[in-house]
């Protein structure tokens, strides 16, 4: 019943779509940190203000699907003047921009919750005695705060990571060739479903697999403190 | 757009888009539930099949739920809704009509829910049922009841207080994918924003108005988890 030959066809078609996912995802990622950690930011500051456009923010984007984010930014910004005859519409006509768009805020407001997590997550003591060291708030974040955060939210933001690469799939609905976009027109082209499923899916859990071992790497390089290497194995010998 | 448009657009009167997106949403709710529900029972299987299933059975529930996770859920819709297509369509064929048979876009989109939240489902169980604890199970046994009593009284309650808060989760989930749906043509909330937005060429407030929708959704279902919650732990002290 599965055609072999026809799915090697379609992985060649489909391994095409490949690097426009990994664009969408990667750009998206790299600027969506930049949200997830401006919102947490916010959503712990002092400022009542920030507070709740933060909370907004994330309230929003969380209690919404990503279609119509998606949806909003590439059909709806066409509706306003101003933004069409602004610089911004160079961006915003191009789906890929918008798939981008989408994407960054999305993944801001859900990274932000475990941005937070991890910034609560710092033992207070830490932090006071990075003060009475006398160190400026700047330095006790980048040598204290933001360190010790990074390694408790490492693993749930791959968790996120992996969701992004996935909901990337939603640009082709916008019209972007990548994995999916490719799948469905293959499958509209075809009629051999089964195939083209499997291919596809295949082809999305190799990059996820790929980048939670990724993940899981990192994880370890940053926490090699609570490790007993080689090294201190070896000491633990002389010293007994 | 001007204020004054968009409550043009959205009134309940004979030309406004109200009770057409109401409907709508009333829909998105429907395939919602019937993904979630559906999810919920294969859920059921999938963690009994991890925590008691022999060899295979505990393998093949592995390989589902790490499958389902790995793969985006729109694949997953087009593998129901064009796969469910064909299929008809076969059957069609064999008794003897022409032509292509559409798979009822309802039915495609709450089965694929169904399948991909039942991954999610199975962990929720899974983890609720790792945190009953072991005495109370022995002492319903030491008292004497029979298996069926025992899950019915005991493991089934508890059960439930603990994957409760799972299951909200689930449930935003589950809401926010039916948007999805709506690649197959079911007039859910976000096709029947599309609709409108081709009709009025406002885009920008259908999608507002269907962004606010599920935020009402959102909101509501919410609050509802949280009444249940507070329900099922009554008897557990220091809950509100």
């Amino acid at each position: 019943m599965i055609d072999f030959a026809f799915m090697y066809e379609a992985l060649i078609r489909l391994v095409g779509g490949v690097p426009l996912t990994l664009q969408l995802s990667l750009i998206a990622s790299a600027f969506g940190v930049i949200f997830a950690v401006t919102a947490a930011l916010m959503q712990l500051s002092d400022s009542r203000v920030l507070r709740a456009i933060a909370d907004a923010y994330v309230f929003v984007i969380r209690g919404t699907p990503l279609l119509v984010q998606i949806f909003l930014i590439y059909y709806g910004m066409g509706q306003f003047d101003f933004i069409r005859h602004s610089f911004l519409w160079a961006l915003l006509r191009e789906p890929y921009w918008c798939a981008i768009f989408a994407l960054m805020f999305n993944t801001g407001a859900y990274g932000s919750q475990i941005v937070r997590g991890g910034l609560l997550s710092v033992p207070k003591g830490q932090i006071e005695a990075a003060r009475s060291c006398g160190m400026p708030t700047v330095m006790i974040y980048r040598r204290i705060i933001l360190p010790l955060a990074i390694r408790q939210a490492l693993p749930a933001y791959g968790n996120e990571i992996i969701l992004l690469t996935k909901a990337t799939s939603l640009a082709s609905i916008i019209t972007m060739m990548e994995i999916t976009g490719v799948a469905a027109k293959m499958i509209a082209e075809t009629y051999r479903v089964v195939e083209v499923f499997l291919v596809a899916g295949g082809l999305y859990l190799l990059i996820n697999f790929v980048l939670s071992r990724g993940v899981a790497m990192l994880e370890r390089r940053l926490m090699r403190h609570t490790r007993t290497d080689s090294s201190t194995r070896s000491v633990q010998r002389r010293a007994a | 757009m001007t204020g004054a448009s968009f409550f043009d657009l959205m009134n309940f009167g004979p030309n406004g888009w109200g009770w057409a997106l109401i409907t709508a949403a009333g829909v998105t709710v429907m395939v919602a539930l019937a993904g979630f529900s559906l999810g919920a029972v294969i859920g059921t299987f999938g963690a009994w099949a991890k925590i008691s299933g022999r060899g295979p059975i505990r393998v093949a529930a592995e390989v589902y739920t790490t499958v389902l996770r790995g793969i985006p859920d729109l694949l997953v819709i087009f593998l129901f809704y064009f796969g469910g297509s064909l299929a008809l369509t076969a059957v069609y064929k064999f008794f003897g009509g022409e032509g292509f048979v559409s798979f009822p876009g309802f039915t495609a989109g709450a089965l694929a829910i169904g399948f991909t939240s039942g991954a999610q489902h199975t962990e929720v169980f899974r983890g609720a049922y790792g945190a009953i604890s072991q005495g109370e199970i022995e002492a319903a046994k030491a008292t004497g009841m029979s298996r069926m009593l025992l899950f019915r009284r005991i493991i089934m309650p508890l059960l439930l207080r603990y994957a409760l808060p799972g299951l909200g989760n689930v449930w935003q989930v589950v809401l926010k994918e039916s948007a999805l749906v709506s690649v197959t043509g079911l007039v859910e909330l976000v096709r029947q924003a599309q609709l409108g937005a081709g009709s009025t060429r406002e885009p920008f407030s259908f999608f507002l108005a269907a962004a606010i929708l599920f935020l009402v959704i959102t909101f509501v279902s919410n609050r509802v988890f949280r009444f249940s919650e507070a329900y099922f732990s009554r008897g557990v002290r220091g809950t509100r």
